[in-house]
C-alpha cells in the first residue's frame, strides 16, 4: 500500500521537495498549494519541476539539500536539514537542538 | 454489458457494470450528506469518480504536479518486527530511512508495537533514544505516532479505573461520567508527559491517531492534551480521528462551548483546529457489507465538507478499512491508487 501511494499520488519526498511542502504544512499550518508555491518560489522552479525527480536530484545535490542517492560529501542526515532550516525559514526541532548541544549561535 | 472490476468493503474482487457503480457511489454520497446535513455530491462529481474508478490499468496516478503530501500512521511498524505486517528483522531507525530514501515518503512515523500513550509511558525514555538516533540521520520530518486509547484506563482492559458500561448497566449515568471524566484526565496527562520527553529528542511532531475511539470522553482529553502540548513545546501535531462520528459514551462533555457527542468529521476538525492540532486526519470507517464505490463517494462527501470547514492541511486517513479503503490486510493496489486519486482530485485534500 505504501508504494501504491507514493507512486499515485505521492509527492516524492526527498525525491522532489515532498518534505520541504511537508515541514511548512506542520510548522506554520500551510494549505497544500500555498506550500508548494513558497518552496517553489524559494528555489525558483515551476510547480512541474517541484515534482519531477530528475531536476529536483540536480538541485538537492547542488544547494545540499539531502538527496535520495546519497553522493559523497554532500550534506546527509541532520547537515541538510540544518540547510533546509536556513533557506526555507522553518523552524526544525532537532537542528534547534543541534546547535543547542554545540553551543553554536548561527 | 461491460463489468469493471470493482471491490467489495473486505476486498473481494465485485465485477459491477457503470449503471451499478453509479448507483453505489450516489447512495454512498447521499448516506454521507443525509445524516451529516451536509451537501450532496453533484451529478458532475460523481461522474467524475465514475471515469477515476473505470479507468483502464491496474493502477492509476494523478496528473504531473499534482502530488500529495503523505503523512503515515503505523509508519515504521510495518516495516519492523511486527507480527501483523511484514515483521521484517529491520530497526525502527532503518525503516526510516527505507521509508525516505528508498519508497520516498514526503514524512515518516515511528511507533511502538503496543500502539497506545499509557504504555509508551513506561518506555519513553527508550523510545526518545530511538528518535534520537533517527533524527541525527534523516532528512524528511519524524513523527511519533500513539493512540489516545482511554478503553484501556479502565478495569475491563487493565486500567485503574472502574468500566462506564458497568455503571451504565445499573443506570448510574452520573458515576459513568464522573469515571470517564477521571480516566480522560489520566489520559491527557500520560500524552502530555510523552509529549514533553519527546520534545527534547529533536522529534518533527506528534502523531495523535485514532483519537476518540472510546467515545467523546476520548476525543475531550485528547483536546486538551493538545492545547498543552502547544504551549508547553515546539512539536506539530498530526491529529488522526478513530471514525466519522464521535460515541456519545458521555455525551454531556463540550469544548468550545460545542458537544464533542455525534460530531461529524467537519465538525471534529474544528474542534481539532481550535485545540491548535497543525494537521487533521478525518477518517472515515468502511462499511464492509457495501461495496468499495459506495465507501469511496460516502467518504468523498465528507472530506469535502472537511475542506469547506477547516483552515488547516488536511489528510483524510485513507489505510485498511477507512476512507473507502476495504478491510483487509493485504489491500489490492487497484483499489488504493483509484481511491486515493479520487479524494484527491474531488477533495483537493492536502495529504493523505
Amino acid at each position: 500500500m505504501d508504494l501504491a501511494y507514493r507512486m499515485s499520488i505521492g509527492m516524492g519526498g526527498i525525491g522532489t521537495a515532498g518534505d520541504i511542502v511537508a515541514r511548512l504544512q506542520m510548522t506554520k499550518r500551510m494549505k497544500l498549494d500555498a506550500a508548494k508555491e513558497f518552496v517553489a518560489k524559494k528555489l525558483g522552479v515551476d510547480q512541474f519541476t517541484l515534482h519531477d525527480t530528475l531536476q529536483m536530484r540536480d538541485l538537492r545535490d547542488e544547494l545540499e539539500l539531502g538527496s535520495v542517492t546519497a553522493l559523497p560529501g554532500k550534506a546527509k542526515g541532520i547537515e541538510a536539514k540544518a540547510r533546509i532550516a536556513d533557506l526555507f525559514d522553518i523552524k526544525i526541532n532537532s537542528v534547534k537542538r543541534l546547535k543547542k548541544k554545540l553551543s553554536l549561535d548561527f | 454489458m461491460t463489468e469493471f472490476t470493482m471491490r467489495t468493503g473486505t476486498g473481494k474482487p465485485l465485477y459491477m457494470s457503470k449503471e451499478q457503480i453509479r448507483s453505489d457511489l450516489e447512495d454512498g454520497a447521499n448516506w454521507a450528506a443525509t445524516k451529516a446535513k451536509i451537501p450532496e455530491l453533484s451529478a458532475n462529481e460523481i461522474d467524475r469518480i465514475l471515469d477515476i474508478l473505470v479507468r483502464p490499468g491496474r493502477q492509476i496516478g494523478v496528473e504531473q504536479g499534482k502530488g500529495i503530501v503523505l503523512t503515515t500512521d503505523g509508519g515504521t511498524t510495518r516495516y519492523t518486527g511486527i507480527c501483523r505486517y511484514s515483521a521484517m528483522p529491520v530497526s525502527r531507525e532503518q525503516a526510516v530511512i527505507i521509508g525516505e530514501r528508498f519508497i520516498g515518503f514526503d514524512t515518516f512515523e515511528i511507533g511502538h508495537a503496543d500502539y497506545s500513550f499509557r504504555p509508551v509511558k513506561t518506555i519513553a525514555m527508550d523510545e526518545a533514544t530511538v528518535i534520537e538516533n533517527t533524527e541525527l540521520n534523516s532528512v524528511i520530518p519524524v513523527f511519533y505516532g500513539a493512540m489516545p486509547n482511554l478503553g484501556i484506563y479502565f478495569q475491563s482492559q487493565g486500567g485503574k479505573w472502574p468500566s462506564p458500561t458497568d455503571f451504565m448497566n445499573e443506570g448510574k449515568i452520573d458515576e459513568a461520567r464522573a469515571v470517564q471524566e477521571s480516566a480522560a484526565e489520566d489520559m491527557t496527562n500520560d500524552i502530555v508527559y510523552v509529549a514533553k520527553i519527546f520534545a527534547e529528542t529533536g522529534l518533527d511532531g506528534l502523531d495523535i491517531d485514532t483519537t476518540a475511539a472510546a467515545g467523546d470522553a476520548d476525543f475531550y482529553g485528547t483536546l486538551k492534551a493538545i492545547e498543552i502540548i502547544k504551549k508547553e513545546t515546539n512539536l506539530a501535531l498530526e491529529v488522526g480521528m478513530a471514525g466519522e462520528k464521535v460515541f456519545g459514551l458521555h455525551a454531556d462533555l463540550k469544548y468550545d462551548g460545542e458537544r464533542l457527542a455525534g460530531m461529524w468529521p467537519h465538525q471534529q476538525g474544528l474542534m481539532v483546529e481550535k485545540a491548535g492540532g497543525d494537521l487533521f486526519g478525518a477518517v472515515i470507517n468502511t462499511d464492509t457489507g457495501k461495496s468499495c464505490p459506495w465507501n469511496l463517494a460516502r467518504s468523498i462527501t465528507f472530506v469535502k465538507e472537511v475542506m469547506k470547514t477547516v483552515s488547516i492541511p488536511v489528510h483524510p486517513n485513507m489505510g485498511m478499512g477507512v476512507g473507502g479503503i476495504p478491510m483487509c490486510e493485504v489491500i489490492p493496489m487497484d483499489v488504493v491508487t483509484r481511491s486515493g486519486v479520487a479524494m484527491v482530485e474531488l477533495t483537493n485534500c492536502d495529504g493523505v
